[in-house]
């Protein structure tokens, strides 16, 4: 058995009082592809920032090829054949291609001969590993999968060996994903040693030889791809059984709580955004609303959070609500019974710098439970936040931390937490698990069906089809601001949701069918 | 108008633009690399004092250069060391830099020459002479061209000549150079050039260097080229109409040049003409000598259409994941 390309040994980091890695030890074989997997805050990338010198920890030593070898700064780890593409790009944005490529591994101290050099290379590496990008082009015009690429060339550019990507899929479409993984194990063939982070299963299971998995700054576990599976992984990560599909009971829908008749939104630039849609949602169901990004179903979701105007005729259970007069606002909504968690929780669902506490009574601050005369009563708001962070299971269960310092997972647990205990009727839940850790992704789920089992009524928007499939009790597709059609979970698959969700609203086996799943089939035989 | 006239206005213009060209480029440098300066005003005042001073008491304008320079340096690891390394406000620094100096050359001024806060007046070796280019004189009879040559062009002091090289200078080290690439790197993305394995503080600290040592040019040639000794004051707001031409020129060398052109031609108008006779109103004279400023406000209130500053500008930088 030959060297490990890189061997890490007793490696501790802690940041104040938080002990990020607790004496951690992994061995990475050459010519592997090794995953690394945890959820947030699990000390997966400051594990990585240390490799790369980015931190330095404060115990530990690092081995690379057999050789002990100090990394003090980044410069150190270029030097030991170490690249790294981090989660958010390092490029400059106003810098061409090639401009990034050499900036800080130019050749000399005139400009001309090293972006000669780079140009012939950067079209050989393009060559030779499949990573296609234009040397000329500036990096603000080009997308994120292009971008990527960039940042694998840096790092091919200074001859590492070794390549760490940091959750590079979260950016990406699903098609860029996958040439991600091709180009990945174009580089392995080649004899690079890559370590994969993700907080994905699947990109785990797909992609990687080797997998170390990460608790709460330490390392669990080291396994063998080939001999694992996602369950087997999810438990490691969380540390208990984690179901990975929803379990419900089948739904019991009850009286009419939404009722959406043609509704229409124009946004600010006179885009029709939504164009005339109509559909319904029972008390005790869940309506889930599948849709690639942009096709309106964020638009949809702040026209019934109040948050935009609208045409149309919205009923909430029986009575007119106001879609573009005096109340259209978002706290009409909620005196209606309404409650919206919506889709950008960073910046609709929370102020950020805000204590937990305060978010927590947000949009609800003038309930009079609150109040003490013309003040707020603190105390008041304090015990009822204290109480419903304990029940939402939001860690660290510290109210007084602002809300930018919990993991995503828990900030989303802080506004479902807000809404949900607000009994409302009926629920607007956009993107609930974005960004969110599998284990917290179980319990947010749980606390949708369980709100569901109440008997209220439940609009649910995600991107996610998988989120979709397992959570919703009816499925509507929306494309270019129109539905494609409803099915029911059980008799419909990822398939063909999938075809709606690109326009296509022909019955299974129909010639439209045939010709869509021809096309597609054509595409992926066609890409490399 | 005669063309003499014309030619005198634009000789004047050229010389008012030079303090403008020097602090403009050495806020470019700054700039370009992240650090905001809005103390260039205090790095050329205190510059104009301590080369007057060291002028008059050595007889040297050499002596008096670096002086002015070196005392400009100080200023500008003051604020460096205050937005680099302690990653302080880089404003509230610069703010700082402009009371200080502002401060400390009068209050030298008194205790030094007791003169009310000036300097006696610089005669001789004391101050830059005009230095006429190769045949200025016998070009001069050329039609057009000849007297712009000799008139406009020649007979002006070292550091006017200075401060037009570095225009192309500045042009080719940010554009044509490894530390030009870093620099503009640095001011847009720090991370990328952290990463890269280059140092942010290192490049930050060589900029706010550069800065220094244009501003003390800057300020030595008021002292010593333009005028004839330290006034109190004597920069007069040409630190923030620097910074004005700076971001009217969007960052770049060459639009420095005409900006502060620009801005000399207009302080060079307002000299010539006290009071505007434009036939159906007369400009009071009070008007003309706030011309510059107007167009500063003018300029400074987004009359120049959409200009990008530098990304990372006027934050410290602090390593994250």
């Amino acid at each position: 058995m030959s060297e490990p390309a890189i061997e890490l040994k007793g490696i501790s980091k802690a940041f104040g009082p938080v002990q990020a890695n607790k004496d951690i030890s992994i061995r990475v074989m050459p010519g592997t592809i090794h995953g690394i997997i945890g959820e947030n805050g699990a000390g997966k990338s400051t594990l990585m920032s240390i490799l790369y010198g980015f931190y330095k920890a404060d115990k530990g030593e690092i081995y690379i090829a057999g050789t002990k070898t100090s990394i003090p700064d980044s410069q150190a780890a270029i030097a030991a054949g170490i690249g790294m593409v981090f989660q958010h790009f390092k490029l400059v944005q106003n810098f061409t291609v090639l401009e990034n490529v050499i900036l800080g591994a130019e050749d000399g101290a005139l400009l001309g001969p090293s972006l000669t050099k780079a140009r012939k290379e950067l079209t050989a590496l393009a060559a030779e590993y499949e990573l296609n990008v234009d040397p000329d082009a500036v990096i603000q015009d080009i997308g994120v999968g292009m971008q990527q690429r960039v940042e694998i060339l840096k790092a091919l550019y200074r001859q590492a060996d070794i390549l760490i990507l940091d959750e590079p899929t979260g950016v990406l479409t699903p098609a860029e994903a996958d040439q991600l993984f091709r180009i990945l194990h174009r580089l392995k063939d080649e004899g690079k040693t890559i370590i994969l982070i993700t907080h994905k299963l699947r990109e785990i299971m797909e992609a990687t030889d080797t997998v170390s998995v990460m608790r709460r700054g330490e390392m669990t576990a080291t396994v063998k791809t080939s001999e694992t599976s996602p369950e087997h992984l999810a438990e490691l990560m969380v540390g208990r059984k984690v179901l990975l599909r929803v379990d419900k009971k089948p739904a019991q829908p009850g009286e009419k709580v939404l009722e959406v008749e043609n509704l229409k939104v124009v946004d600010s630039k006179g885009v029709v955004r939504v164009k005339g849609i109509s559909f319904e949602v029972r008390a005790g169901e869940i309506l889930g609303i599948a849709g690639v990004a942009g096709n309106g179903q964020s638009e949809l979701l702040e026209v019934l959070g109040g948050m935009r105007t609208g045409t149309g005729t919205i009923r909430v259970n029986g009575q007119e609500i106001d879609l573009s007069g005096k109340h259209s606002d978002a706290r009409s909504r909620r005196e209606r019974g309404i409650a919206h968690v919506p889709e950008d929780r960073q910046r609709e669902g929370l102020i950020m710098d805000f204590k937990a506490w305060e978010n927590i009574a947000f949009g609800y601050h003038d309930d009079v439970k609150y109040q003490s005369g013309l003040l707020m009563n603190n105390t008041a708001i304090r015990k009822d936040a204290e109480g419903k962070i304990e029940r939402f299971d939001v860690r660290p269960a510290n109210c007084d931390l602002e809300a930018k310092s919990f993991s995503g997972g828990n900030q989303q647990k802080i506004v479902l937490a807000r809404e949900i205990e607000r009994d409302p009727d009926l629920l607007l839940v956009g993107q609930p698990t974005r960004g969110v850790d599998i284990g917290a992704i179980e319990f947010i789920h749980q606390q949708i069906v369980a709100l569901r089992d109440k008997g209220k009524a439940i609009l649910l928007v995600s991107v996610e089809l998988e989120e979709i499939l397992s959570l919703s009790d009816r499925v509507a597709v929306i494309f270019d601001g129109q539905l494609m059609g409803e099915r029911l979970p059980a008799e419909t698959d990822e398939k063909e949701l999938g075809l709606m969700m690109a326009g296509m609203t022909s019955e299974p086996d129909g010639p439209v069918h045939k010709a869509v799943e021809a096309q597609l089939a054509h595409v992926h035989g066609k890409a490399p | 108008m005669e063309y003499l006239t014309v030619l005198q206005i634009l000789d004047s213009g050229l010389r008012l633009a030079t303090p403008l060209l020097f602090a403009c480029l050495a806020g470019l440098f700054s700039e370009r690399a992240g650090i905001f300066d809005i103390g260039l005003e205090g790095k050329m005042l205190i510059s104009a004092f301590f080369s007057a001073a060291t002028a008059f008491s050595t007889g040297s304008v050499w002596l008096g250069l670096l002086a002015g320079i070196a005392s400009s340096l100080v200023l500008s690891g003051i604020h460096g060391l205050a937005s680099i390394t302690f990653r302080g406000n880089q404003l509230i620094s610069g703010v700082a830099i402009n009371f200080l100096a502002s401060g400390l050359t009068v209050l030298i001024g008194l205790s030094w020459f007791k003169l009310g806060g000036q300097t006696p007046a610089l005669q001789g070796n004391a101050r830059f002479q005009s230095i006429d280019l190769p045949l200025a004189d016998s070009l001069s009879g050329v039609p057009i061209l000849g007297p712009l040559y000799s008139e406009v062009l020649s007979g002006h002091t070292f550091l006017v000549y200075i401060a037009l090289l570095c225009v192309p200078l500045t042009w080719y080290i940010l554009f044509r150079t490894r530390f030009g690439l870093r620099l503009r790197a640095v001011g847009e993305n720090p991370a990328a050039v952290d990463t890269a394995g280059v140092s942010v503080v290192g490049l930050r600290y060589a900029a706010v260097a550069i800065c220094g040592v244009l501003c003390g040019l800057a300020g030595a040639y008021l002292a010593t080229g333009l005028g004839a000794s330290f006034v109190k004051e004597m920069t007069a707001g040409r630190g923030f109409i620097a910074l004005a031409a700076l971001i009217f020129a969007k960052w770049r060398p060459w639009y420095a040049l005409y900006a502060t052109m620009l801005f000399g031609l207009l302080e060079a108008i307002s000299n010539r003409y006290p009071s505007l006779d434009l036939g159906i109103v007369t400009l009071p004279s009070q008007f003309m000598q706030a011309l510059p400023y107007i167009l500063t406000v003018v300029i400074l209130a987004g009359f120049v259409g959409k200009a990008t500053p530098p990304r990372a500008g006027g934050e410290p930088y602090v390593k994250e994941r």
